[in-house]
């Protein structure tokens, strides 16, 4: 098969077509990030993002987010239906910005947390947790 | 109203000034997700507490947005400062209006 100009072109729309298929299911995702960020860039470090590697049951997955300095964090399951999970605000009284919860996922995906720090930067800390069995109905 | 709805919290009953205590806190509650179907096919409403709060003497200590994605009986484990005696109020918001409180008294060692 010769390689002409116009067979270039239908393979590069295939290639898009292909691409961007599985990026629009995390783009409700990505939605709420820049939601919350407004689309500032964000640091590695400075979060810790503590799930279990594998999780047998998605109905309850223990997480643990901790930012020291954050004001507020936010926690995103990427593989949802609706990704948002929680967010954490931490008022004056808050001895650390720690804290742990349980949380549905609904098969093997990325959690990721973002923490709002009190200078106004972002950090971002992601986590893949591989789910037995998911835990979302159906 | 969900039935049953029973708050849980385990806070320290003294501390001292301006320690650091632990607290855990879960809720009974079936946060129906609205992702799931019944028998028939039908899809199940979503019920949800969709905020939960700690005060302590009126000052905030976390204030969590909760989405359908968070476990049945909600769990939450978190840090609070005590810097003088009082009361740590937990308020949990349920979708359908109500609101579900429980308050724990924290005394100086």
């Amino acid at each position: 098969m010769t390689l002409t100009r116009r067979s270039v072109m239908v393979m590069g729309a295939g290639a898009v077509v292909a691409f961007g298929l599985p990026m629009r299911a995390s783009a409700a995702g990505e939605d709420k990030i820049a939601e919350f960020t407004g689309g500032a860039d964000m640091a590695e470090g400075g979060i810790t993002l503590s799930a279990p590697e594998i999780a047998e049951n998605g109905n309850t997955v223990p997480i643990e987010v901790s930012a020291p300095g954050a004001e507020a964090i936010l926690v995103l399951a990427m593989g949802n239906p609706t990704p948002g999970v929680a967010e954490f605000r931490f008022g004056p009284l808050a001895a650390s910005q720690t804290a742990s919860t349980r949380i549905r996922l609904a098969g093997t995906q990325d959690v990721v947390a973002i923490a709002k720090m009190k200078d106004g930067s972002f950090a971002r800390a992601s986590s893949n947790v591989k789910v037995t069995i998911g835990g979302c109905g159906g | 109203m969900a039935d049953n709805v029973r708050p849980r919290v385990k806070a320290p009953r003294k501390a001292e000034p301006g320690e650091a205590v632990t607290i855990k806190t879960l809720i009974s509650h079936p946060m129906e997700s609205g992702q799931r179907k019944d028998s028939d096919g039908n899809p199940i409403p979503r019920s949800i507490i969709h905020r939960f709060t700690c005060e302590f003497n009126g000052e905030m200590v976390v204030d969590v947005a909760m989405e359908p994605a968070i476990s049945t009986n909600p769990y939450f484990e978190f840090e609070a400062v005590i810097p003088e005696a009082g009361d740590l109020k937990f308020t949990w918001y349920d979708d359908d209006g109500d609101v579900y409180e429980e308050t724990k008294t924290v005394a100086m060692a």
